[in-house]
């Protein structure tokens, strides 16, 4: 990778509207994320955050802006301009989701080694010596023993799943990773493990992320940036540590301020 | 040729939750700092002297001024620049020690000094083993390397929390009462080491509570209280 790539953003978001007939889901969101950076959307429930994540997936399609991504390739296409089969293999190979719910994005009748080497047949492995030693480091990367290799999630408590789940998107080596309330739903010991394992594999992959997360504490231990939201609009962006630090906006001094402490 | 500038900076908090109250903080902050130069910001406590590192450090957003870093033929003003080149002066240029360490849970004391040399791209073998010097010049004992430092005494994590900001070696160094609740051999430690960053041409702004410890490491006392907002 040149360095005269590395300063070009790897995605652009440009004025970027959502609107459910006459509800606004997420109005005028323009940000750029570079290679490596880990940025964290936060607000209260119906705030837009969700929606802007799937915005930048593209999952759902904006009413206004543009989405432009920087292909491995070098060249810059926008999201909604190339065709669909196009978008989904970039979904597919470049790109990561985890969801809240790892049974949004687990197949759950299939096994651990299944479900993670499933990702690899999509981008066209075939060797399944390959694929099941792949999916097993994997598997150990994300501290499943291997034994489980062959059991399907389905006998996995809630940690074991989302790391299965954080397995499946890594295993490609994407560029881009988006999770949804990653650590919801998780007992705090089983949070503070998922959120060591991920901060890891980011920084040592130099994965791009964007995490959407109500959780203050979470933002500022996966993220450099962070972006307020409140009412489908973002109120406040800066450096994470500035903007929980340094509050400018009325209600993120309120969202700073109601935090108990531990 | 100064490291390290800032001019007529000033700080003012708004706080909404209060009827938008405005609480002036600082005005008017100027001064220099040479490469090999330390200098001590003095006042009593609320006089802003933290607030100057934490908006060196981009931590606190500048409302008013200048703060600039000289890194070769570079020039950021962090109070105008972007996340991203924040993000880059931090790691390639500013060290910030503050008496309190901020765990990760699970992660080992060793990884956590280690990690600011390895986010500077310095292989992780090397990385580890100047870690482990300093951990030794801290006399943080071996035991406990390999321990997240969350149930560490205080001291302890306040030494692993220098071992960390001094490895680097970054060209500007902000240290918050580097020495509170230290004993005399850690004390004497801290100011060895900022003595060595010193001959390597670190510009150092500190804030030292310790009179003998200030007299060892400071070149220049700057007067916070000069700068304080007339309340």
């Amino acid at each position: 990778m040149s360095t005269a790539n590395d300063e070009l953003p790897l995605l652009v978001a440009q004025g970027l509207t959502k609107w459910y007939g006459r509800r606004l889901g997420c109005r005028d969101a323009s940000f750029e994320l570079y290679e490596g950076e880990v940025m964290a959307v936060v607000g209260e429930s119906g705030s837009g955050k969700t929606t802007l994540l799937q915005l930048l997936s593209a999952q759902v399609e904006p009413s206004a802006g543009q989405i432009l991504y920087r292909m491995r390739d070098g060249s810059t296409a926008d999201l909604w301009s190339m065709s669909e089969p196009m978008r989904r293999f970039l979904f597919r190979t470049d790109w990561g989701y985890v969801h809240q719910d790892p049974k949004l994005g687990l197949r759950m009748g299939v096994s651990a080694g299944g479900n993670v080497g499933e990702r690899l047949m999509a981008v066209g492995d075939r060797n399944y010596g390959a694929i099941r030693a792949a999916a097993a480091d994997w598997l150990g990367r994300v501290e499943i023993p291997e034994s489980r290799i062959d059991d399907t999630p389905r006998t996995y408590s809630g940690g074991m799943r989302q790391r299965l789940q954080i397995a499946r998107n890594l295993v490609t080596a994407p560029r881009l990773i988006f999770m949804d309330e990653p650590t919801g739903g998780l007992d705090v010991s089983v949070q503070a493990r998922l959120l060591d394992l991920l901060r890891r594999i980011v920084s040592e992959m130099r994965i791009a992320a964007i995490v959407v997360t109500h959780d203050l504490a979470v933002a500022r231990l996966l993220s450099n940036r962070i972006m307020v939201m409140k009412d489908g609009k973002v109120i406040e962006h800066g450096l994470t540590d500035q903007v929980l630090d340094d509050p400018h906006e009325p209600y993120t001094q309120l969202l700073v301020s109601s935090i108990l402490p531990a | 040729m100064a490291a390290l500038e800032l001019s007529a900076v000033t700080k003012i908090f708004t706080m909404h939750l209060q009827g938008g109250l405005r609480l002036p903080v600082l005005r008017g902050v100027s001064f220099g700092v040479e490469p090999g130069q330390c200098i001590a910001l003095t006042g009593p406590s609320g006089a802003g002297k933290s607030s100057i590192l934490k908006l060196i450090y981009g931590n606190y957003r500048c409302d008013q001024g200048q703060i600039l870093v000289h890194q070769g033929d570079e020039i950021v003003d962090i109070a105008g620049a972007s996340p991203r080149q924040i993000l880059r002066v931090r790691q390639r240029a500013l060290g910030y020690v503050t008496q309190f360490l901020r765990a990760v849970p699970r992660v080992s004391a060793l990884d956590i000094v280690a990690e600011p040399l390895v986010m500077k791209s310095v292989p992780r073998e090397t990385a580890l083993a100047r870690a482990a010097a300093m951990l030794r010049r801290f006399n943080v004992p071996e035991r406990l390397w390999s321990l997240p430092p969350a149930t560490f005494s205080g001291g302890e994590q306040q030494r692993i929390n220098l071992a960390r900001g001094l490895l680097p070696e970054h060209p500007i160094l902000l240290l918050d009462e580097p020495t509170a609740s230290l004993d005399a051999n850690n004390r004497a430690v801290v100011v060895d080491v900022v003595r060595e960053r010193k001959r390597q041409g670190a510009a150092i702004v500190a804030i030292v509570h310790d009179d003998d410890v200030r007299a060892a490491i400071a070149d220049i006392a700057v007067d916070v209280t000069h700068f304080a907002s007339a309340a």
